[in-house]
């Protein structure tokens, strides 16, 4: 079968002063379809290449990388569809924690910043709160969100402000809910984004867009914001 | 070595389904607790479920969850426990509309009610024909379900202790569970977190199979824990085969497909499963519609080149429908099967999916174990709820969209029974045994100095190859002796595995040799209670216990109408009464199943 090159980010902090490239070849099976595949088996002979990977089919955004200079997800990334030697290397803009495996603790700050949880203070009703399923229709493109950090990790603005810039991911859940018609706070989440960085550092650069493995649209929903922030003004 | 310790009112390990369900009861009930899991919450395999949740809401038409508690007792194939059936059904609605009010983002119908759609087994008026009881937020359910759950505990503020592996549990001389040690992946660091109350809701170990819709991660952490521990697991030879994962891929494909109208056809594009099953066809429950695929395929109507796998069709449902209800499944038949199931049929074959048994609770998430003849004493201090728990509700076969009903009512549940026992308990913490974290660190420092032994990737192969090949969707009397006998080689090698990886640091490698002691455990679990399983029932049917005037389906309840116990010690069986006189209502009494 083919064999495939690869160069692959290593560092190990209790060994390697600096990280380096590593160079490898693999002999690929029909089998081997994903990135992923190839991983599982390039750690199969060598069992220091730390990653993380769980699912394996696109909705727990566990292995997202960048993959010859583009963020995406190992499981979803046909090795067929890409050039060689395929460089690997941690998401950018994060702290390196171990080869492939980056820091996520800013990238979820800014998640949980943005208050991800449905805010409604009127007691439930005994059945379920009714919502039109064209409500209902305007969380598409929004509930979909895995967290994999492709999109924030992607944006040059959340690389110069990862603590300042809540980034598209953080942004895009922030709109989930002022799109959700059960949710009271608007105005509250409103505030909470109106400032210089939270919301206005996107610069609509759009590699959100351009990067995400579920085909959401981050830039679109960061554009609702910024209209109802308009809106609210007048 | 000296192990740091922290203290807890409740340790949760597991942050699926069960385990954030649980950890809401108990941070709104102000109990100090850690959750701990081997991933960030919303990466549990809680959210790769797709079809929906079962709840007898009637949004659509009539239903009730006496209907409901009917289907699933038949859909066990009367190995469910009656009592714990009827609990389940009856907190459905619930369950269902509480997470609607945390944010559950449900797909609504035109009264601007939850959607629900038709599912596998789920029959109106006890067996009469589908109801639509499966609540969706389109294929992505389980997705919408556990960010939806996540998010509610961040805003109760539960703790989280995210990237952490739970090693082994921890009880004293008297078989008081005192909590857990684990292992901080980050800095390879172990601790001891000591609680008055521990939950195991740690998921399914389906990755003892080479081809499962599994995610890596489930690799039966729980069972391997309690096992190790000398508690047994119940009805381990009990697995579920989904009918559709993807050919080749093994990636899950909904039943909701079915429930949408998808029909399975075999190479000659016929119906086959009319033949099968004449009243639910392509909705009859998982065994069933496994067992019938298999049989096409053994049979030589398989499709493709190598006629090994038959096909899920759904080309005759509009476009809208799909794009809207199914848009997933239409993304996952682009990627791993290179097909636009608008224009295709998706190749399909049945794939190992869930794990009916696990560790023993009764309905309020207590484990139980045989203690002085009693088959059924709570363990102190230890929980269990989810896919790694067996209370039984799923008994020999479960329904599709029970398995997301059962960890929230048993996330629940047993989060209530934690709340209630630890304010019944004295102020300060039961003291630990000398030595608590000494299991864990053996561990550790077998796998530090081990040298000369097998790659754990080879062993678990061997592993996985073996419970594929001889504890499949059907089985043989000859090859469950020899998987038997295999899986005991195999735990040989287990024992001497070797790492050449040492880092402190996010060390993988070793994290997957200590899930290989837990997957050993289920392996050996599954392999000996099904070779001593002398009948066929529900998802375990063997070649030799076939249809008979005497055993209608090979199943004998004379003999074996009991649950089985497996203990690691001896690779011991026991066998305990199945519950058949439910809490208020009269007891569905056994029958032939037909769909």
């Amino acid at each position: 079968m083919a064999k495939v090159k690869f160069s692959i980010y290593r560092f190990d902090p209790e060994k390697d002063e600096k990280p380096y490239m590593q160079n490898l070849e693999v002999e690929l099976e029909p089998s081997d379809r994903k990135l992923l595949d190839v991983l599982v088996k390039i750690k199969a002979l060598d069992d220091s290449l730390s990653f993380r990977r769980s699912c394996r089919e696109g909705v727990c955004g566990s292995d997202a990388l960048n993959i010859n200079g583009t963020n995406g997800l190992a499981c979803l990334t046909d090795i067929s569809s890409l050039s060689q030697p395929i460089t690997l290397r941690p998401l950018p803009g994060l702290p390196v924690v171990r080869d492939l495996i980056v820091d996520m603790t800013q990238f979820f700050k800014q998640y949980h910043s943005i208050k991800p949880y449905l805010i409604n203070d009127e007691p439930p009703p005994e059945t379920e709160r009714l919502q039109s399923p064209e409500d209902r229709e305007e969380l598409n493109g929004l509930y979909e969100c895995i967290l994999c950090a492709c999109c924030s990790t992607a944006c040059p603005s959340f690389w110069w402000n990862p603590d300042k810039f809540v980034g598209p991911s953080g942004l895009l859940n922030a709109y989930r809910f002022i799109a959700d018609t059960r949710d009271q706070a608007i105005n509250e989440r409103l505030d909470n984004l109106e400032d210089p960085y939270r919301l206005f550092r996107c610069h609509t650069i759009m590699n959100c867009v351009e990067v995400c493995p579920k085909h959401l649209n981050p830039t679109r929903a960061i554009g609702k914001i910024k209209d109802l922030m308009v809106k609210r003004a007048i | 070595m000296n192990v740091t310790k922290r203290t807890f009112d409740a340790v949760i390990v597991g942050a699926g389904g069960a385990g954030l369900r649980a950890a809401i009861q108990l941070s709104e009930a102000g109990l100090k607790t850690a959750v701990l899991s081997k991933v960030f919450p919303t990466r549990s395999h809680t959210v790769a479920a797709q079809g929906g949740v079962a709840a007898s809401l009637g949004n659509s038409e009539e239903d009730h969850w006496h209907w409901h508690m009917y289907d699933t007792v038949k859909g066990s194939d009367w190995l469910g426990d009656q009592d714990a059936i009827e609990f389940m059904c009856k907190k459905a609605n619930e369950v269902v509309i509480e997470l609607e009010h945390y944010g559950m983002p449900f797909d609504r119908l035109d009264s601007g009610k939850i959607y629900q759609r038709p599912f596998g087994g789920h029959m109106s008026n006890f067996g009469e024909k589908p109801v639509r009881r499966s609540c969706a937020a389109a294929d992505r359910t389980g997705h919408a379900m556990l960010h939806a759950m996540y998010q509610r505990n961040v805003k109760v503020n539960t703790q989280f202790f995210v990237e952490w592996m739970a090693l082994d549990l921890i009880r004293d001389a008297d078989g008081t569970v005192l909590g857990v040690t684990a292992m901080e992946m980050e800095t390879g660091e172990v601790m001891i977190l000591q609680a008055k109350a521990t939950l195991f809701a740690t998921g399914g170990g389906g990755r003892i199979f080479y081809s499962s819709t599994n995610a890596f991660i489930n690799t039966g952490d729980g069972l391997g824990m309690a096992a190790r521990a000398g508690i047994p697991l119940e009805d381990m030879e009990f697995w579920q085969f989904h009918p559709t994962g993807v050919a080749g891929a093994g990636v899950l494909i909904t039943e909701g497909v079915r429930g949408e109208g998808g029909i399975l056809r075999n190479s000659s594009g016929e119906r086959f499963m009319e033949r099968y099953a004449p009243n639910a066809k392509d909705l009859a429950s998982r065994d069933v519609v496994s067992r019938a695929m298999a049989t096409e395929i053994k049979e030589g109507r398989g499709c493709g080149p190598n006629k090994d796998y038959v096909q899920l069709d759904i080309t005759h449902l509009p476009p809208e429908t799909i794009m809207k209800r199914l848009p997933g499944i239409h993304e996952i038949a682009l990627q791993f099967a290179s097909i636009d199931a608008l224009k295709e049929p998706i190749p399909v074959v049945p794939t190992a999916h869930y794990m009916m048994g696990g560790i023993p609770t009764n309905y309020s998430g207590r484990v139980v174990a045989p203690k002085g003849g009693d088959m059924s004493v709570p363990v102190p201090g230890l929980y269990a709820a989810g896919e790694c728990a067996c209370a039984s509700v799923h008994g020999a076969n479960r329904l599709g969209t029970n398995s997301l009903l059962d960890l929230l009512v048993f996330g629940k549940s047993a989060g209530e029974s934690m709340v209630e026992d630890i304010k019944a308990m004295p102020g300060s913490h039961r003291d630990l045994p000398k030595g608590a974290a000494d299991a864990s660190l053996a561990r550790l420092s077998r796998l530090e100095s081990q040298k000369g032994g097998a790659s754990v990737h080879e062993t678990r192969l061997a592993l996985q190859r073996n419970m594929q090949d001889h504890c499949g969707v059907f089985r043989f009397k000859d090859m469950l002796e020899k998987g038997v006998a295999n899986i005991l080689d195999i735990e040989q090698q287990v024992a001497q595995t070797e790492i050449k990886d040492k880092s402190k640091v996010w060390n993988t490698a070793r994290m997957e040799a200590l899930e290989l002691d837990n997957l050993i455990e289920v392996a050996k679990a599954t392999m000996v209670s099904a070779n001593a399983r002398l009948e066929s029932r529900g998802a375990h049917v063997r070649n030799d216990c076939a249809d008979s005037v005497e055993f209608p389906d090979g199943r004998n309840d004379k003999e074996w109408l009991k649950h089985t116990l497996w203990t690691r010690d001896g690779n011991r069986l026991e066998y305990k009464p199945v519950h058949l006189k439910p809490l208020t209502v009269d007891s569905i009494g056994l029958k032939k199943r037909a769909y």
